[in-house]
């Protein structure tokens, strides 16, 4: 199939069975590849209310046509899973080279089934698929076993491992790859270690097909034109995510002392051109970037080397603890990343904690004599290392925010700032009407990626409560994951705007069949209302209260910062959420109506 | 003519590599390319990256003179004529000559096409004259 690797590799790890299966020419139509993949396997083969610790949950990890090719940024892998941290819908989009080789072994989806009696890895270089015992690298850290594996088998061959964490079932484990890449939200990492796949070894020297080469060519070529061209390029190298540090700083979205406020008093310590001059070293770029957002970074204060921190990173594990330093926030990002656990709920859960702890509901009797101060990045580090071994308060934080805060009561749920259970990723949402809906209504859990709707907010009036802007939040969101289910970077677009209409012939030539933007949007709608028939099949009673954000966010105006004083009312929550169910062709209680399945196609998957 | 590259602006994102099995091939396979990467990671953090210097040392040691130059004035591999004998790969300083028998029935080089110029984003790799870029 053009543009496709062309099968499915199916691993049960109780049998050690291993299968092939041609990709289905029908969903890949209907669903294209990456996430879109993910969620209709998940679905269609993870029977209803599975545990996700157990052996009926699936590790589904795909490619997309764009994975693999001459495309910017064509190096996007899903990794899709039931979430033992949310008990809903995970995908997990992951840079670097992984779905590459992956196309390059003729996968579209790697599909792990049951759980194996022994830790083990998985091997695969082109046919020869193997499951190898695993054990001298049991418990060793991301870092240390990427590298063992990359000197036993040579630098082609790529590597995605879980740390520590993964094996240890922390709820928010990651997996990690290419030194510092990750798939790393909804507890994924501690999927593979509760199936003991302690790592994948991954190597393919086969060509992928394409219905029109020169088409094809050609299309490439001037997407790489579009961007090497674009005003914003040479800034965007330099710094990549972290340019958005000052201005969230500026506007109040930086993510300050556990959400309490947007601006933050040290915040100049942990801009772009501070962490430029202070710590980096190398741009790193995943497959097949043009403008590699990734920074490579040398701690002296520590003689540490880490892949970045990126946004997210400065503003969870920085400015959300009151860490002003950028290299403790990057020693920091390194610690997590090597143990395995997602930098964003670490840094979640830590800042609640620290509030906990200052506002005497925890004293050092519970926190192992941590002084756990917002700025103390000593106890950070050791807390860092408390989760991922779950060890002390840290097997607590291990459950995140969300039950560790039901755990110990005392109103510390008010200020546990997750969506559906899911740690809120770094945009501080007080006063961003729009930006707080797409963490409201994201398919993961408060994530932003899906719909980053907070420049739109501060375009359009950032406390307006209209039709026009929840219309927005949907079309981002049908939109924007399209990148993850074609499985390339939707940076060039949203950072560089180059224009998306470029991508149209690519496909075309690629795959052979043309396709519009639109008939695109409607498979990322399709998937969109896959994912929340999803979550109302797994959870009992799964409606509109758990489409609320955190009280935080209605309730407690920040005190200091640019959005001082500025709170959204509880009535506008509720009212972007009317017009949100209304336009989305849901029930008021969030439910897709019988009609919205229809017209999508998805009838199949409710009966 | 030939290709520079500084390794210090590369990011290891081998579209270069496509663009030249793209070239070469007609195939999307970065493992038939004609340039290499080396990541040196997790310390000290860097890339280096081999290019071929069109010095002309592979095309004097081809017994079937297989490598020729063309109209670009680069040395290039007349697939048909390769004999797959490998003189080739180990007379290469750089490490840019390819023979992977698993891959292709023909040895492979840098033929000056530029495609790897064209797709880097982080302006690494350029092509000039030898002179003028030594000086």
């Amino acid at each position: 199939m053009n543009g496709y690797g062309g099968s499915i590799l199916r691993v049960n790890l109780k049998t050690g069975q291993i299968q092939k299966q041609p990709t289905p020419p029908d969903v890949a139509r209907d669903f294209l590849g990456g996430r879109g993949f993910g969620i209709y396997f998940l679905t269609k083969e993870v029977p209803a209310k599975a545990d996700p610790f157990g052996p009926e949950n699936k590790m589904i990890i795909s490619t997309g046509p764009f994975s693999g090719l001459l495309i910017p940024g064509g190096g996007k892998c899903d990794w899709t899973t039931k979430s033992p941290l949310t008990g809903g819908y995970a995908s997990a989009s992951m840079g670097g080279h992984f779905t590459a080789e992956m196309k390059y072994a003729g996968l579209d989806s790697i599909i792990l089934e049951g759980i194996s009696p022994k830790p083990v890895y998985l091997f695969i270089d082109d046919n020869k698929v193997e499951l190898r015992d695993a054990s001298h690298l049991w418990g060793k850290s991301s870092i240390t076993v990427e590298k063992e594996l990359k000197e036993q088998f040579g630098e082609e061959y790529q590597i995605a491992t879980i740390g520590p964490a993964g094996e240890n079932g922390v709820l928010f484990a990651h997996i990690n790859h290419d030194y510092g890449r990750q798939a790393g939200r909804g507890g994924v990492g501690a999927v593979l270690g509760t199936k003991k796949v302690k790592a994948i070894v991954l190597h393919g020297t086969k060509s992928i097909p394409v219905a029109d080469l020169q088409g094809y060519k050609q299309a490439g070529m001037d997407l790489f034109k579009a961007c090497k061209e674009a005003e914003i390029l040479k800034e965007w190298q330099s710094y990549g995510t972290t340019m958005v540090v000052s201005w969230c700083d500026e506007v109040g979205a930086l993510p300050t002392r556990n959400f309490t406020a947007g601006s933050f008093e040290l915040g100049k310590n942990l801009y772009a051109p501070v962490m430029r001059k202070t710590i980096v070293v190398t741009d790193k770029g995943c497959f097949g970037c043009p403008s590699p957002c990734g920074k490579y970074s040398h701690m002296r204060r520590y003689n540490t080397y880490v892949e970045g921190p990126e946004y997210e990173t400065i503003g969870m594990l920085g400015s959300d603890l009151g860490l002003g330093n950028i290299e403790d926030v990057a020693q920091a990002n390194l610690l997590c990343d090597d143990l395995g656990i997602d930098t964003i709920s670490t840094g979640g859960v830590i800042a609640w904690a620290m509030e906990c702890y200052e506002k005497g509901i925890f004293t050092k009797k519970d926190t192992d004599g941590l002084d756990l101060k917002f700025g103390n990045a000593e106890a950070v580090f050791a807390l860092i290392e408390k989760i991922a071994r779950k060890e002390g308060i840290g097997a607590l934080l291990a459950e995140g925010v969300k039950r560790a805060s039901q755990k110990v009561g005392k109103g510390s749920e008010k200020f546990a700032i997750h969506v559906k259970g899911m740690e809120q990723s770094a945009y501080a949402t007080h006063n961003a009407t729009a930006m707080l809906l797409a963490y409201m209504t994201c398919d993961v859990g408060a994530h932003h990626n899906r719909a980053w709707a907070i420049t739109y907010d501060l375009q359009v009036g950032r406390e307006k409560v209209v039709p026009e802007k929840v219309a927005r939040v949907i079309w981002l969101q049908n939109f924007r994951p399209m990148f993850d289910v074609l499985g390339a970077c939707r940076l060039q677009w949203v950072e560089l705007s180059i224009d998306r209409n470029l991508y149209l012939p690519a496909l075309e030539a690629i795959t052979g069949i043309k396709r519009s933007w639109e008939d695109l949007e409607t498979v990322g709608e399709r998937i969109w209302n896959l994912t929340r028939l999803y979550w109302m099949r797994e959870i009992d009673g799964f409606g509109r209260e758990w489409d609320l954000p955190a009280p935080r966010f209605y309730e407690e105006p920040p005190k200091t910062g640019a959005t001082a004083g500025q709170i959204t009312r509880y009535e506008d929550v509720q009212k972007l959420l009317d017009y949100y169910y209304e336009q989305r062709g849901w029930s008021q209680n969030g439910t897709p109506t019988a009609e919205t399945i229809a017209r999508l196609n998805l009838e199949q998957f409710v009966n | 003519m030939r290709l520079y590259v500084d390794s210090s602006r590369c990011s290891g994102c081998k579209a270069c590599l496509v663009a030249c099995s793209l070239n070469l091939f007609h195939e999307n396979n970065p493992k038939k390319a004609a340039l290499v990467i080396l990541p040196h990671f997790p310390v000290p953090g860097t890339y280096e990256v081999k290019v071929c210097t069109q010095c002309g040392d592979c095309a004097k040691v081809c017994p079937t003179e297989a490598i020729k130059v063309n109209e670009r004035g680069a040395y290039y591999v007349d697939m048909d004529e390769c004999n797959l004998c490998e003189a080739c790969v180990s007379e290469c300083p750089e490490g840019v000559m390819f023979v992977r028998t698993e891959l292709a029935d023909t040895a492979w080089k840098c033929d000056l096409c530029g495609d790897c110029v064209t797709v880097c984003g982080t302006s690494a790799l350029w092509i000039a004259e030898v002179e003028a870029a030594a000086a």
